[in-house]
């Protein structure tokens, strides 16, 4: 009788923990495919955080770094996907491709595909950040503490996403300053810090004593610190870097959306869908605003980020002309998304065209 | 636009600043080509010059330790390169690429560790005087240390070929092996000494970009530039001093593009990238429609492994 409730008692242990373990660990893999190295205090390190987050709550994953946006992202996705993986992130836009055509040999693995815009199979998300958002603080900040009235911005390739951070700098820059001016050298590189020190060189040399960027390594931050004029963090904290120059950074931040998703397919919720968060929805933070701006600036800052957060003020709120004067957003309107997603035509105040 | 004389003054000393690596590699590759040794592997020497550096400055904190160290390291790697090319006689070219590939490799190995931590601030001579005289201040004064070396050293190289008993060896070795070992002279050892002295020179071109120019550690950071004072050798017909023209003129390309492009000039960035090989190339067709220049400039047996036999 004793050694019978004993025996019971045991498998009814083992029936209950092969029951847990059944129910927990329908063991969720999820991989990311990163553009640069892990190292590069920007993109590929914001995202990095994210995929670290995800591990916290307790999944595995694995990360191939310094993938080319060719041949070798298929051949990547491919092995990602044959080797058991359950979700897989593709943070590049130049994934687009890649990441469809391959999405559609595995259509029990679900893509996240960041700041794309295709999802021609079931299987495929894309997903992107409301940066934009967070240049109208930097816009906003840039406006006030210019002296020169010349801002300089090292942008790094002609696509909508470039563009429309110009515009969105551009527009709130003018709002508190209408004598300044933005002049944009193109890197034609997400990543190269030699070419990137040089271009914003070249831009403080030009007079501009204020400098933006939307290229990933932290020489601008720098060569800002050595030349005296300020700066703005890339997709992470670059305080460290420029202790002088940065006034604050936009800061990318994708752990929940990834902790959430990676969550969804465990719990078989995955469905596909477009994302796009900004201030609000916390995917896009403003790190610390540095004590030299005045407190009034700093408040007006703080106000604007909460405005923006809460949808009370919209980046781009008309009217919005173009270079040559064409009405883009009519007064009183905003933007709408397909509008800010296809944004090609630089905004009245931005000097130069945009290259071919 | 109105042209600012000290802006002139600024875009100069920022084309200065960027041909730095390039003289300080090209000139130390140039001793290597002159002894009759081709090292492709400047790229490989550089990238290990630059980790080498960055590691060391930030483990031991010394700015001298860390310039030190990357040019030692740049011997040690180019000792494997004279290793295998003058004492087990293997091909220059196939073993210099292999180095460059070895080295880009290892660097990001070792520099995982390394990536996101800020650099320290190299001091600069002279800092006093930039505001002094316009046009001039901004080019002569304001430096690293580094920065008047490279400029000194295609000086100290171009008398060190002519002028001196030890340039005459060296040039004696790459231009016939076989006389020159005829003399007594230990042939070997002479380019031994001569890949070594590049390998420092390259350490140190990497060094000063991690540790001056983009005070940082990033994978492949010296992004080909290695590459570019191969070309330049060749540029300038082995001639230190127009190593100095010639480190200017393709240093200078990307920063004069990024000032048209804030002026509003456009040009296509693809083709100023090939620029540099373009003019090469060019150089290299007009020298050698002229036998009697090739003869005198080019190193006679450069490339070519020497037997002590035959």
């Amino acid at each position: 009788m004793h050694k019978f409730l004993i025996r019971s008692f045991v498998s009814s242990l083992v029936l209950l923990f092969t029951l847990t373990v059944a129910a927990v660990a329908k063991d969720v893999k999820a991989a990311f495919v990163y553009i640069g190295p892990t190292g590069d205090h920007g993109w590929t390190y914001q995202h990095d955080v994210g995929r670290k987050a995800v591990e916290a709550a307790g999944f595995k994953t694995t990360y191939v770094e310094g993938v080319p946006e060719s041949a070798d992202a298929e051949r990547v996705l491919r092995q990602l996907a044959n080797s058991g993986h359950d979700v897989i992130f593709t943070t590049s836009f130049g994934y687009m491709n890649p990441t469809n055509k391959v999405a559609k040999e595995f259509p029990n693995v679900k893509f996240e595909h960041a700041t794309g815009y295709k999802r021609e199979h079931p299987n495929v998300s894309t997903y992107a950040a409301r940066f934009y958002e967070g240049r109208t603080i930097l816009g906003t900040i840039a406006g006030t503490m210019t002296k020169s009235n010349v801002i300089g911005y090292v942008a790094s390739f002609p696509i909508p996403e470039v563009i429309r951070g110009i515009n969105s700098f551009t527009l709130a820059a003018q709002k508190v300053n209408p004598n300044i001016k933005t002049k944009i050298v193109w890197a034609f590189t997400w990543y190269d810090p030699g070419k990137e020190a040089e271009a914003a060189k070249a831009l403080i040399d030009q007079g501009a004593d204020v400098i933006a960027q939307h290229t990933d390594s932290t020489a601008i931050v720098q060569m800002a610190e050595k030349a005296g004029v300020y700066a703005f963090g890339q997709a992470s904290d670059m305080d460290k870097f420029a202790p002088k120059a940065v006034l604050t950074s936009v800061e990318n931040n994708w752990g929940p959306y990834y902790v959430d998703r990676v969550k969804a397919v465990a719990n078989g919720t995955w469905n596909q869908k477009d994302t796009w968060h900004g201030i609000g929805d916390g995917m896009v933070v403003i790190s610390d605003l540095d004590s030299q701006m005045p407190a009034d600036l700093r408040s007006k800052v703080k106000k604007l980020q909460a405005d923006l957060a809460s949808g009370k003020v919209h980046s781009f709120t008309g009217p919005i002309y173009d270079q040559k004067g064409n009405l883009m957003v009519a007064e009183g309107k905003t933007a709408d998304d397909g509008m800010l997603a296809g944004m090609m035509t630089y905004v009245k105040g931005v000097e130069g065209d945009i290259p071919k | 636009m109105i042209i600012d004389i000290n802006f002139v003054g600024l875009i100069i000393a920022s084309i200065m600043a960027s041909a730095v690596p390039l003289i300080l590699a090209s000139c130390g590759e140039l001793i290597t080509e002159r002894s009759g040794v081709l090292n492709l592997g400047v790229e490989g020497m550089m990238i290990i010059g630059a980790i080498s550096g960055f590691a060391l400055m930030t483990v031991t904190g010394s700015l001298i330790v860390a310039v030190f160290g990357a040019m030692l390291a740049g011997v040690l790697i180019s000792t494997i390169f004279a290793f295998l090319t003058q004492t087990l006689i293997t091909n220059h070219v196939a073993t210099g690429l292999a180095l460059t590939i070895f080295g880009i490799g290892i660097s990001a190995m070792i520099g995982k560790n390394f990536v996101g931590i800020p650099g320290k601030e190299f001091p600069v001579l002279f800092e006093s005087l930039k505001d002094t005289i316009p046009l001039i201040s901004p080019i002569l004064f304001g430096h690293s240390i580094v920065f008047y070396f490279a400029f000194a050293l295609p000086f100290i190289t171009s008398y060190f070929l002519k002028k001196t008993k030890i340039g005459l060896i060296v040039r004696a070795v790459g231009d016939s092996p076989e006389s020159a070992s005829n003399q007594g002279i230990n042939v070997r050892l002479v380019r031994y000494a001569c890949i070594l002295y590049g390998g420092a020179m390259s350490g140190l071109a990497g060094a000063y970009l991690s540790m001056i120019y983009t005070p940082q550690w990033i994978e492949n950071m010296t992004g080909g530039r290695g590459w570019i004072a191969l070309a330049l050798v060749v540029f300038s017909t082995w001639n230190p001093i127009k190593i100095l023209i010639g480190a200017m003129i393709f240093g200078g390309l990307t920063i004069i593009q990024f000032h048209m492009q804030a002026i509003g000039v456009r040009i296509p960035v693809q083709f100023l990238t090939a620029l540099p090989y373009i003019v090469t190339i060019i150089v290299l067709v007009v020298i050698s429609r002229d036998s009697r220049k090739i003869r005198l400039s080019t190193p006679s047996s450069l490339g070519k492994s020497f037997h002590k036999d035959n």
